[in-house]
């Protein structure tokens, strides 16, 4: 169905990447400027708020990490123009200017001395006018190796390894030959996969790289666990929908990375890839952490299979859901984009079904919104590594 | 109708994919990687999504789905039975 003459309808940002939304976002620097973004994002119509409980008194990595996340997401292409608020200038400034090198809009504010009042006001002008100058901004035609696709799948169930996963995969096997930029992750998630994924990896550099990955984050579980995890993972939602272990869980995740494509490059949380390819990114199984990094890493667009129904979304990523369970989907339609049930019953060809899931990527693109957007779930959640200071 | 699928010709148990399957059914099966059909008698009430034993097994044997190890048996099972939390368990973490 797709081929390297498909084309969508995309934003062409400053920096020549392209987004397929035109989001003003209003970022808080930290948990003390919420209030005031919110208050920003209610008087300015279109603009909207991110607000998040971090990023005071953190240091090193999990410091880093928090900066890089959210200079991700001020740089990802779905934004036209970004408005930074932090408590003071310092923290403001630094995301203010890794966010400006890529040319688009962005002013930041600081609110001591100034007070939430005067901050809000002046924060509103700039947001104004960034609002209708971002409204002026037109869709042009794009080849489809221009968009950036991510995917972590949630309330996983038997249904998610034998159907929506293998459609991602099917549509991702489809995407790599293009040139697109892919992404998937889920370090804990991958356990009792963890061989499979390695024996893709294109050489043998990308594959220490993963196993690198993959350790950290089987010695942080070994470190903290007070028991084999069978109440986390596989989750009560996944237990409940027939998983049995995480090996299990792992192995329905995987289908999500196809049968063909190599695994090209791996990158730290909220890390921008490098070049086209399938990526694999270390990141947390929970999914609006992930899907957050996702956006911070640059993706435009989300592919989110799930069983149980989890009903996931995201301020700037347009999270598209893809359901197998015949069930879930007649008793949660509002949350399902893509139904791919028909794949259980052999009245769908997996093939089919990842051209199904490439047609709905291609309408979402041109700027058919998502369920999720439709219904407006916006969950951004930072990771953290550690305690603050 | 495939009451059932599963991925891999070797593997040890498949999973329901309607619901309403109650013990004493007859039940058709869909071996994804082989486009291949099977029969099997399901011995109890299983839910939408949780998975049916193909196969005798006994405590401490290996569980194979998508043709790899997904765990160990922890209490014996016979051919047609819920395989699920209750008999099944990771051997990680």
């Amino acid at each position: 169905m797709i081929s390297e003459n498909t084309t969508f309808l995309g934003y062409r940002r400053e920096n020549g990447r392209v987004g397929v939304r035109n989001h003003v976002i209003i970022l808080p620097v930290d948990d003390l400027s919420n209030a005031a973004c919110e208050a920003v994002a209610h008087n300015i119509k279109g603009a909207i708020a991110i607000p998040h409980p971090y990023g005071r008194l953190q240091f090193g990595a999990d410091l880093e990490l928090h900066f890089r996340t959210l200079i991700g997401t001020g740089s990802n292409p779905n934004v036209a123009a970004v408005v930074v608020i932090g408590i003071e200038d310092g923290w403001t400034k630094k995301i203010v200017d890794a966010i400006a090198a890529t040319g688009k809009p962005v002013t930041g504010f600081g609110i001591e001395g100034y007070g939430d009042h005067e901050t809000i006001k002046r924060a509103s002008k700039i947001a104004k006018e960034y609002v209708q100058w971002a409204s002026e901004k037109q869709r042009e035609t794009c080849p489809i190796s221009e968009l950036w696709v991510s995917t972590k799948c949630g309330e996983s169930d038997t249904t998610s390894g034998c159907g929506a996963n293998p459609t991602v995969g099917a549509a991702f096997d489809k995407l790599h030959p293009l040139g697109n930029y892919l992404c998937f992750g889920e370090t804990s998630e991958i356990t009792g996969g963890e061989s499979i994924v390695a024996a893709r990896c294109a050489n043998e550099r990308v594959r220490e790289q993963f196993m690198f990955m993959f350790n950290r984050y089987q010695d942080l579980i070994n470190r903290h666990k007070t028991s084999d995890l069978s109440d986390s993972q596989p989750t009560k939602g996944n237990i409940a929908g027939g998983l049995t272990t995480i090996e299990e869980k792992a192995l329905g995740n995987i289908q999500k990375i196809g049968k063909k494509c190599s695994v090209d490059g791996v990158i730290d949380k909220a890390e921008m890839p490098t070049h086209p390819g399938l990526w694999f990114m270390d990141s947390s199984s929970a999914a609006a952490e992930m899907v957050t990094l996702c956006a911070a890493s640059g993706f435009a667009v989300h592919f989110f299979p799930t069983g149980q129904g989890n009903v996931i979304g995201n301020p700037i990523l347009p999270v598209i859901k893809i359901c197998a369970n015949p069930r879930t989907v007649r008793l949660m339609s509002e949350h399902v984009d893509v139904d791919t049930s028909a794949l259980l019953q052999s009245e769908l060809t997996l093939e089919g079904a990842g051209d199904k899931l490439l047609e709905c990527m291609l309408r979402t693109a041109n700027g058919r919104l998502t369920a999720a957007e439709a219904l407006g779930h916006r969950e951004f959640v930072l990771t953290r590594l550690y305690e603050s200071a | 109708m495939n009451h059932f699928v599963l991925h891999d010709a070797a593997d040890t148990v498949a999973v329901v994919v309607v619901e309403g399957i109650q013990a004493g059914m007859q039940l058709r099966g869909w071996i994804m990687d082989d486009n291949r059909h099977i029969q099997m008698t399901a011995a109890q009430d299983i839910p939408l999504g949780h998975k049916i034993a193909l196969t005798d097994m006994k405590a401490g044997d290996t569980v194979i789905k998508y043709g790899v190890d997904i765990g160990k048996v922890v209490k014996d099972m016979k051919a047609g039975e819920h395989a699920h939390v209750h008999n099944i368990k990771t051997k990680r973490w």
